[in-house]
């Protein structure tokens, strides 16, 4: 197995100083290359800053998060910045987009700030653009696609750069059955022809339907943890 | 994407480009006024009689008697006008004497004058009331209003004059009064007397001297230039001076009412401050989460800096340089058309000699320096996005 990765007793804490609030308590977290994995449970229970931490936007207050072995929780905000323009890719809920440019310069752009060549940057783009299924697209500002429009041209964003894996944090939250479907169509066939390794937190019983793992987190704490599918796509098997 | 990014919000960059460019034209004409009107006052005031600059006999000015004279030579006044500033030069012999009418006798200012190069430079001819004009050599006088009245003597009529000539000989004379000349300053209008120079050097016994060159200069900012040159031109036989050490309570008063200026011009300044922080805070908050989102996704705080700053500096220059080109047609307009006084304070002024107008400045200098001024402002101001980016924490910034 390819370990993508490796969170290793993490904790974060808020008011240290005070009443100490465990935002994550000790977790424990492998994902593998290839996953389509959710990490689910209810408002406050720390999703999103355990995706946080594991993206480097955070850094735990103990414990260490290795991405495909390289241990991030040392690295200074310079670095991390840096880490995580080549490694990891970002869906956010929503407001992902620069509005300011068109759907397919949104794309260009986390190339641009990798110093791809126009030429490759441009090929790039047509492919994302091709997989996201929105070619006629590329020259609309975000103002003018629909939400799940916008959310199909943020998984082109965080792909353009051919990440280590995607994080994303609640992305069908805003959008309606139709739309949310047909991202996560497109997310799971990306996952399923190129073994891009996804990991979610989500609310939303459509993506935890479509997850081949699912972790449950509350108070912090992973209270469970179910393979529904076989973790890669070696050997997809049914549910356990 | 700094240029779209300005673009984003059309309002937002205007109402900060209207900012500055209010503020710009504001701090403009205020300056060009305050200058302009100070300017107009020396103008007002060197006119009247000392001139930009003098030039005297070393010492003349602590003791100014007759003795301290000097003999005029074309020398000097070649070397004086060797200055490429100096637009004219004339010749006086100052000294105070008695004059009497029938009955009355009162002290006087006894001014030898070369009638048309005195009148370049001081514009006595338009300060005639009754009478008409000197001429070279004429064995006449001009009197001014006060000293007039006070004698009670009109044109036409005789003045004795009875004084202290060069090295103690006694100055006396009878002199047809050709003219009446008023002053608005009243220690001039109560006590001047003028004479053509030759008649003067005659009544004092002091052929081919004089007390005073005085100087009228084309460009009045390059006074202590054209003041050292000429110091040096001239050696240390003699004392050159100018304006504002001749009558240092004008300099003062300019001074004075400049430093109240200042205060206006920072509560201006102040203003434009608000005006640009406010659109900066707006559009910092705005757009904290997409900048959050930006560094979240892998750009660097500099480069997103960067892109703050092309958007701040643009915005700024844009409204500076509009400013700058919408104030120069007004400034020019306010100083052909000056803004005229009316009422009580306009005869006021008129009373005491000065025109009752405030023209503006057209210095290039206040353009230049007040662009300068707000543009600092803008840039200083642009420094806050930067500090709030460097702080910036992505997960923090893209909380809702």
């Amino acid at each position: 197995m390819n370990t993508v990765i490796d969170a290793h007793n993490i904790s974060k804490v808020y008011n240290k100083e005070t009443i100490p609030v465990y935002a994550v308590n000790n977790v424990h977290l492998h994902i593998e290359k290839g996953e389509f994995t959710a990490l689910v449970g209810p408002s406050g229970s720390g999703k999103t800053t355990l995706l946080n931490l594991i993206g480097g936007l955070d850094k735990p207050d103990e414990g260490q998060v290795r991405i495909n072995g390289l241990d991030i929780t040392g690295l200074s905000a310079n670095q991390l910045i840096d880490f995580r323009l080549k490694n990891i890719g970002f869906v956010f809920q929503s407001f992902n987009l620069i509005p300011v440019l068109t759907a397919k310069e949104n794309v260009e752009f986390i190339m641009q700030l990798q110093g791809v060549e126009r030429s490759k940057r441009e090929a790039r783009v047509k492919q994302l653009f091709g997989q996201i299924e929105m070619t006629d697209k590329l020259d609309s500002r975000p103002a003018q696609l629909s939400g799940g429009q916008q959310q199909r041209v943020a998984v082109a964003r965080a792909l353009a750069t051919k990440p280590q894996f995607v994080l994303a944090d609640e992305p069908t939250a805003n959008l309606d059955s139709q739309s949310a479907a047909n991202l996560l169509d497109i997310m799971a066939k990306l996952n399923k022809e190129e073994q891009i390794t996804f990991l979610f937190s989500t609310h939303d019983q459509r993506v935890i339907d479509r997850a081949h793992r699912v972790i449950t987190l509350v108070d912090g704490k992973i209270t469970s943890d179910t393979a529904t599918v076989s973790t890669t796509h070696d050997n997809v098997s049914e549910k356990k | 994407m700094a240029w779209k990014n300005m673009w984003r919000n059309n309002m937002r960059t205007l109402i900060t480009m209207a900012a500055i460019f209010f503020a710009v034209i504001l701090s403009v004409i205020a300056s060009s006024l305050k200058d302009g009107i100070f300017n107009n006052l020396v103008k007002n005031v060197v006119s009247f009689y000392t001139g930009y600059v003098q030039v005297h006999k070393q010492g003349y000015w602590n003791e100014q008697i007759l003795d301290n004279s000097f003999e005029s030579s074309a020398g000097a006044t070649r070397k004086i006008l060797s200055d490429k500033n100096v637009l004219t030069v004339t010749s006086r012999i100052e000294s105070f004497a008695l004059a009497s009418s029938a009955a009355i006798t009162k002290g006087a200012l006894v001014a030898g004058i070369e009638p048309e190069k005195e009148n370049q430079i001081t514009l006595l001819k338009n300060k005639i009331v009754q009478g008409s004009y000197l001429k070279d050599n004429e064995q006449a006088v001009l009197l001014s209003q006060g000293l007039a009245e006070r004698l009670k003597l009109k044109t036409n009529d005789t003045v004795l004059l009875i004084g202290q000539g060069y090295h103690g000989a006694t100055a006396a004379g009878k002199y047809l009064i050709k003219g009446i000349v008023k002053f608005g300053s009243p220690e001039l209008n109560g006590k001047s007397l003028f004479m053509p120079l030759a008649v003067a050097q005659d009544f004092y016994s002091a052929n081919g001297m004089v007390t005073s060159y005085i100087l009228s200069l084309k460009d009045t900012r390059d006074l202590q230039t054209t003041r050292s040159t000429m110091a040096e031109a001239l050696g240390p036989a003699y004392e050159v001076m100018t304006w504002e050490e001749l009558m240092p309570d004008i300099k003062q008063h300019i001074a004075s009412d400049s430093n109240n200026m200042k205060y206006i011009q920072g509560i201006l300044y102040l203003l434009i401050c608000f005006g640009i922080f406010g659109t900066l805070l707006m559009m910092m908050v705005e757009r904290k989460f997409e900048m959050g989102m930006l560094l979240a996704v892998g750009m660097k705080k500099t480069k997103l800096v960067f892109l703050l700053m092309v958007e701040s500096v643009f915005t700024v220059i844009t409204g500076c340089l509009l400013g700058i080109a919408a104030s120069i047609p007004i400034v020019y307009y306010l100083n052909r058309h000056p803004l005229k006084m009316g009422g009580e304070t306009a005869r006021i002024y008129e009373k005491f000699g000065f025109e009752a107008i405030f023209p503006t400045s057209t210095s290039a200098a206040i353009f230049i320096h007040q662009g300068m001024v707000v543009l600092l402002i803008g840039l200083l101001l642009s420094l806050y996005p930067v500090y709030k980016v460097i702080r910036l924490d992505p997960v923090t910034a893209m909380k809702r």
